[in-house]
Parts: C-alpha cells; structure tokens; sequence
C-alpha cells in the first residue's frame, strides 16, 4: 500500500470529522434557532455561543474541499461534478447562514431578524444535509464512467444513502449542538438543551450510526466493526453522562461517538475513495486518483506542521470564550441614532 | 450559450463580485490594524472611535468575501473537472495551503478581534487583528500563485499528459506571482483609501452643511458640536478629517505602488504572453506607439478599420521592455507562431465536446483587452489625481461646501474597485483561449498548457450550470443591495452608529430630544461578556 497517499486519506478523514464535530455544532444552533430557542434573547444567547467561533469552523471545509483538490484531483473533480445541484444547494445555503449571522443584528427590526433567522436555520438544515448527502454518496458510489463523468444526467446521484447521509448529518449537527448548548450556556437555556439531549439522543443519532452500519455490511473489515461497536458505546455514555449532569463529558463523549463513527466509514471503505455504481473498475481509490509523491510529500510537511497549530489556536479561541453564556447577559439591542438622518437633523430648519 | 460558455459567464461573474469585497477587505483591514495600533500607543479618543467605525464598515463587507469566497473554491470541481484533473498535482497545493495556512488564521483571529474588545488585553486584542490582516495578505499571496501558474506555469513536468509539480520552489516563487502580488495588494489599498476618502469627505461636508462645523476668516475651520446628537462633538471632527488624509495618501502611495508592479508585470507579460500584450494595445502590427485612444472596431482581426487617433511613440516599447525603439509584436506577426506552435485546430478529442476540430482564435477579444486595460489605468490615475487635489482642498481642517465635490468623492470610491475590476477581467480574457497559458520560456516547458475549450466538467449539462449561474447571479446582486443599503445606513450614522455607548454619555441628558439613544443606557452586567455584535 502507498505510503503518502494512504496518509492523506487519513488526512481528509481526520478533516472531515473535524469539520463535523466542530461546525456540526454551530449548523445544529443554527437549526436549533427556529426549532429551540423561544424569544429573541434566547435566539441571542445562541447565536453568541458560537458568534466568535463559527467561521473558524467553516474553514475546515474549504481546507477539506481544498485537500481533497490537493492531494486526489481526480476525486474532488469527480464528485464534485457529479454532486453538482447539491453542492449548489449547499453554497447557497452556506452564503445565506454566513451573511446572516453578520446581518442579522444590524436593524432593529422584528421583521428583519426573522428574515436573518430564517436564513440561518434553513442555511443550517440544508447546508448539514447537503453535506451529509455528499459524504454519504462518496462512501456508497455514484454513477460514474470510466472518466469519472456522471452518467445518468442532473439527478443521477440521488439515491436512498444520499436521503440517509443528508439526516444523518442533520440528525447527529442537532444532537451535538444541545450538548453545546448545555455546556456553553446558562439557566433556561442550559437546562432545556439537556433535557432535549437526553430526550432525543436515540432517534437523532439513529441514521448516522445506520449509516455506519449500512457501510460495515457492504465493506466492514473486523476492526472497523470494532468502532461501530466502541461508537454506540460511546452514544450510550452520552446519555448516562447527559442525564447524570455532566455536560463537558456528556459533549465530549458524543465528540467520541463522532469520531469511531467517522473511522469506522472512512476505514470500512479504504482504499477506495469513491465507488462507481456502473462498474466497480472505474472506482476512484488512493492509488489511482491521487497526486503525485512529491506533491504529497510537500502538502505532509507543511500540514505536519500547520494542522496542529490550527488545532491549538483555535482550541485557544474556545478557552478565551470559556465562559457560559445566558440571558441575562445580552444587552438590549442597539438602536442607533444616525447622526445625519434626514429626519433626525433640522438645525438649518 | 452551450455549458463552456456559460460555465465561463458564472465563473467571471461570481470573480469578478468576489473581488469587490476582497480588496476592500484586505486593505481596510491593514489601515484599521494601523490606527488601532495608533490608538494602543496614543490613547487619543478619536483613533478608537475610527478604529470602531471603520472596523464596522470592514465586517460588514468582509462577511460577504467569505461568503463568496467557498463557491470559488468549490466550482473548479464542479463545473471545471477537467481542468481540475488536468492541474491538480500542482494548483491544488496553493488552494490547500491557503485554506490550511491563511484561511483558518484569518477567520479565527477575526474572532477573536471582533468578540475579544473585553476578554483579551489590548496588546493581545490588537495583536489578534494584526494577525488577521496578515492572514488576508497571506491569503492573496496563496491564490495569486494559484493563478499565476495559469498565466505562467512553471516547477512542472508532463507526466502521462498531466503535469507533475517538481520544483514546488518555482512554483510558489514564480516570478509572475512575485509582481501581481504587491500589484494586488497596492490595488486593494487603493480601494480602501478611497473608501474612507469618499465617506469622511461625506461626513466633513455633512457637519458644515449642518453648521456644525464652520470656517473662520482665515478660511480655518472651527470644529463644533451639537450637543443633541451622540458623537457629533469636536472629536468627531478630528475623526473625519483624519480619516480623509489618511485616506488620500494611501490613495496615492498604492497608485504609485500599482504604477510600478503594473510595469514589471508588463515586461513579464510581454515575454510570457505577447499575444495579450498585444491584445492590450489592440495592437496588429509591430510597433512602439501607446494607443492613448483608438477608434474603429479595435475587435476586428485583421485590423483593417483601427485607427490609432492619440497615440504615443516609444511608450509601448518602454511598457513592453524598458526602451523607446524595441518593436513590440503586433497580434499579425504573432498568430502564425502560436499556429506553429499550438497548432491551427483543436484535437479531435472529446474532450474539447462539439469544439472537437475547429479552429483556434488566438486573439482574445480585444474591445475587452484593450478597454479593460485602459479601464485599469485611468480609474486608478484619476483616484490618485483626486486624492491629491482633495488633500490640497482640505489643507484649511475641512471641505468646501460644494455638493457637488461630494457626490464626486462619494462616487468616487467606485473608481478603485472598477481599476481593479477592469484589471482581472483584462488579465484573465487576455489569457484565452488557454486556461494555462504556454510558458513560452526558452528554458522550456513550453508543452504545458491547456485549452479552456478542454476545461469544462464533461459530465455537467448546460441545464445544471445555467441554473448555478442565475441562482448565484440572483442572490449575490440581492445581497449586494443587502449590503450596500447596510453599509450605507451605518456610513450615515456615523461613529455612534459603532460605538452605541456614545449615545448614551452622561452629558447627553434630554432624552425627548434623542430618541432611541438612551433606551439601553445601563446595561452593565457584571460580567460583560457580551459586549459585541450578535
């Protein structure tokens, strides 16, 4: 097996699952926006649990989107023509969140923030399922030729694992987010989120860990059925924990669950990256649609060195914001007088 | 319009809107960096005030690069697979390390700096957005390489029909990448000097115009105060007219700046791309005359109805190679060595679609090459040009009282982003029919480039792609408005409209007078942990 590319297959999963356990929190708050919060100042209170962290968490998409281009052109190029409409939906749904969290305090109108809230919790929902979908189909198949071409037209990609994906991801960015909540948030809020976590966790995490499972039945190996086992195990220490009080290790425990289950997907499939449907000779795998060694050698260096430092500045970003947000922390909002307004200025009248 | 073209149309329309917000971004940042390190070392109100001002009008527009900036990345997979296949041994890296490297610093030290005015000590809060800003510039530096390999691919060998990076040091020092990254960085700064040039005009014109402000026999201005107004005291004045020199000399030092870079990329282009060389001057035969304006169809090709009407000898070749009398080739002498070398017709290859077979234009369209270059100089001139004349009219502390100057220098802000604008889209359009160009280099890696024909993704139809290009289209120009009608609320409502907390000061005591000032007035938890913008 090769060496380099076997690493930066280990490299995009670990990406992946750092994407999804970090921006799988702050797309479940976005959903929980509409779904859970009950006035403006808890939907405030939500917001500002990951106001200075979430574009942070976006980034490891675009570093994910952009390793994949790196280090196996020929699957990025693949997939992400083949998932054309869907990728669409998840930019749109991307641009929509992102300019919203920004704008959405910026007029201090009812109508205003609810068009912004709208935006973030569809945003959210459609950017988690598109996303789910996408990394579902690459570990289940799509129609490809022996160019790597969908064939088939638009909507040749959709099939029951693109609908299982897209909730699983859904499913699993709600559930993370209560625990965020829980452990990021005081009074109400807090006490709501947990109760919610312990409430939901067997049906939001049902199609994830189906995912994981439908993928062991295809392509499991002894030690990536191992994970799956250590997953559930894990879901069910959330629980416990949730129930038993213990936010921090109730969300790290589901952070766990995340990561067997991710291991357990990307191993299972290893070393294929992408399955064709049409013809299993035409899959993509790490031999044949990754980069060069000297390409792969230079992205391992710097990684080696930049990927950790990630890690840790932003792990500092979350120890500066450590503190629990609640209500009665969120100062009315704001409405400013504009200095120059028409109506506001009549001096010379 | 089949898919190539319009995968074409999207990805101009979705770049060229994309690179509205980025130079603004990056230049606005590195000034709000300087005058919030000015305030760190003086402690003068009036630079926290800008700091606040002008930071709000940054997030504001920076949102909107971000946002715009993951469809950039993701559409070269999407409706560019085989150019994607084709490069991504080589152009995936500076994508990869841009995201890993500059991204992830920039997003997460903007974080930082927007939420941390109270949880991080001065020193650290200000490091933060320096290092932000440095990420943005790091950022440029990254998908600059990217691009300067398709205008000048270099570091590669062709390996199975693909090109194989092998020299990753001449990759991320090509020397193309190495003049368009300061040309783009004094490009953006120019945005931003103009950018507070145009509002603070705005906001000194408004305080005389209101009679604020007024100007003594001497023709010096008297800063004054309405005391029923949050912030419009005498600082605000300092504010203004402090922004407005800061404004004007970045004005002028990036047009310098992109005055001198813009030259050696020329001489760069005149080696590595003639034809666009060429195409900028709408040039068909050889010569050494810059066409100041040109009448006729400067499209046509074969130059029958061009006239040059002003046009200036020598100066092509002092663009071109640093004399007065070297001929630059013209697109008639040209064309027969890029049939030589590149061949006459397309292959007959499937890849290239219905396009299999036909014939090759090597010349790029040049109403847009030859507009578009012009377009890039004069805006950016005459940015400088007004810069300077402003400063000189403001050298008395204030501006005349003439409207009309205002609306100019209002406007005038646009200039900066059409320069910038006109430039990418005279660089990219010049660069067809290759998507990369050959490296026409004596050295010699001269069979590496690729046909745009040969870019697009084989599998997507023409129905896929018109639907990303209007949905796209439809919700950037809704956001555009979204943003301008934002940004121009908060211009208006000047710096109070940053700092609430100046609207409800002590001093400022008839509330009946100032509505919604002093709603919120006490808000003090404790624990202010919410001190910002959400």
């Amino acid at each position: 097996m090769e060496l380099l590319p076997t690493i930066w297959f280990i490299a995009i999963a670990v990406l992946w699952t750092g994407y999804l356990f970090l921006e799988g929190f702050d797309l479940g708050v976005g959903m929980l926006m509409k779904l859970f919060a009950r006035n403006n100042t808890e939907r405030r209170v939500l917001l500002n649990t990951i106001g200075p962290v979430w574009d942070g968490n976006e980034v490891w998409l675009l570093t994910a989107g952009g390793a994949t281009f790196a280090a196996f052109p020929l699957w990025y190029a693949s997939l992400f023509s083949a998932l054309y409409l869907p990728l669409l939906v998840v930019l749109l749904a991307l641009i929509f969140r992102a300019v919203a969290f920004e704008y959405r305090g910026k007029v201090d109108t009812d109508s205003w923030r609810n068009r912004w809230d709208w935006a973030i919790a569809l945003g959210s929902f459609f950017a988690a399922f598109g996303v789910g979908a996408a990394l579902a189909l690459t570990t289940t198949g799509l129609p490809l030729n022996a160019n790597g071409d969908r064939e088939g037209g638009p909507l040749a990609w959709f099939s029951g694992y693109a609908l299982l994906g897209g909730i699983a991801v859904v499913g699993f960015s709600l559930l993370h987010a209560l625990a965020f909540l829980a452990l990021k948030t005081d009074g109400e809020v807090r006490h709501r989120a947990r109760q919610w976590f312990v409430r939901l966790l067997p049906v939001l995490l049902l199609p994830i860990a189906s995912w994981a499972l439908a993928i062991q039945f295809m392509e499991g190996k002894p030690w990536t059925w191992a994970a799956v086992i250590l997953a559930v195990g894990a879901a069910v220490t959330a629980w416990l924990l949730a129930r038993g009080g213990s936010e921090g290790r109730a969300f790290l425990a589901l952070g766990a669950f995340l990561v067997l289950g991710t291991t357990s997907i990307f191993g299972a499939v290893f070393p294929v990256v992408l399955p064709s449907t049409l013809d299993r000779a035409f899959d993509l795998t790490i031999s044949n649609a990754s980069s060069s060694d000297y390409t792969l050698g230079l992205m391992s260096i710097v990684a080696a060195f930049g990927l950790p430092l990630v890690i840790a500045y932003q792990a500092w970003t979350y120890w500066v914001f450590r503190r629990r947000v609640s209500a009665a922390h969120i100062p009315a909002a704001h409405s400013f007088l504009p200095a120059v307004a028409a109506k506001a200025f009549t001096t010379k009248g | 319009m089949d898919a190539l073209e319009i995968a074409r149309w999207q990805f101009g329309i979705t770049t060229v809107y994309h690179f509205m917000m980025v130079p603004l971004t990056i230049g606005l940042g590195l000034v709000v960096a300087v005058i919030q390190t000015a305030w760190y070392r003086t402690g003068k109100p009036e630079y926290l005030r800008m700091t606040k001002f002008w930071g709000k009008l940054f997030l504001i527009n920076f949102i909107m690069g971000v946002a715009t900036g993951i469809v950039q990345e993701f559409q070269f997979g999407m409706a560019w697979s085989e150019y994607s296949r084709f490069v991504g041994d080589v152009f995936g890296a500076p994508l990869a390390l841009e995201a890993l490297l500059a991204f992830f610093v920039e997003s997460t030290f903007l974080g930082l700096w927007i939420f941390g005015w109270k949880q991080l000590k001065p020193a650290i809060h200000l490091a933060c957005l320096w290092v932000a800003v440095i990420g943005s510039a790091l950022s440029a530096y990254f998908i600059i390489v990217a691009n300067s390999w398709m205008q000048h691919p270099v570091g590669v060998e062709m390996i199975n029909g693909r090109p194989v990076m092998t020299d990753a040091w001449a990759v991320f020092t090509n020397n193309t990448a190495l003049v368009a990254v300061p040309h783009t960085l004094f490009g953006a700064l120019a945005v931003a000097g103009g950018f507070l040039l145009g509002i603070a005009w705005y906001h000194l014109w408004r305080r005389r115009h209101d009679g604020v402000d007024t100007v003594g026999a001497d023709g010096r201005v008297i800063p004054g105060e309405d005391a029923r107004i949050p912030g419009r005291d005498r600082a605000d004045h300092k504010v203004w007219i402090r922004s407005l020199r800061i404004g004007a000399v970045v004005a002028m030092i990036s047009f310098a700046g992109t005055a001198v870079t813009g030259d050696l990329q020329g001489k760069l282009m005149f080696q590595q791309q003639p034809m666009k060389m060429a195409a900028a001057e709408a040039a068909c035969h050889d010569g050494t005359g810059f066409s100041v304006l040109s009448i006729g169809n400067v499209g046509s090709k074969n130059c029958d109805d061009v006239v040059a009407v002003i046009e200036v000898p020598g100066i092509l070749s002092f663009l071109a190679k640093g004399d007065f009398t070297t001929e630059v080739q013209g697109v008639n002498s040209l064309l027969p060595e890029y049939k030589a070398n590149y061949g006459t017709h397309l292959p007959d290859n499937p890849i290239y679609g219905e396009r299999a077979g036909q014939e090759i234009q090597y010349v790029p369209v040049m109403e847009v090459t030859y507009w578009g270059f012009r377009m890039m100089i004069g805006f950016g001139g005459l940015a400088a040009l007004a810069a300077l004349v402003a400063l000189w009219l403001t050298r008395k502390g204030t501006v005349p009282e003439a409207r009309w100057l205002m609306r100019l220098a209002v406007f005038g802000i646009l200039a900066p982003f059409g320069a910038n604008a006109a430039g990418w889209i005279f660089t990219e359009m010049g660069r067809q029919p290759f998507v990369v160009a050959p490296n026409p280099d004596p050295s010699g890696i001269d069979q590496v480039f690729m046909f745009t024909a040969a870019a697009v993704s084989p599998g997507v139809s023409a129905g896929e792609l018109i639907t990303s290009l209007v949905a796209l289209t439809a919700v950037y120009a809704v956001l555009l408005v979204v943003e301008v009608k934002l940004l121009v609320t908060y211009i208006r409502g000047g710096v109070v409209s940053a700092m609430p907390e100046l609207g409800h000061a002590p001093a400022d005591e008839n509330e009946d007078e100032t509505p919604g000032a002093g709603g919120n007035g006490d808000t003090k938890p404790a624990d202010d942990v919410l001190a910002f913008a959400y």
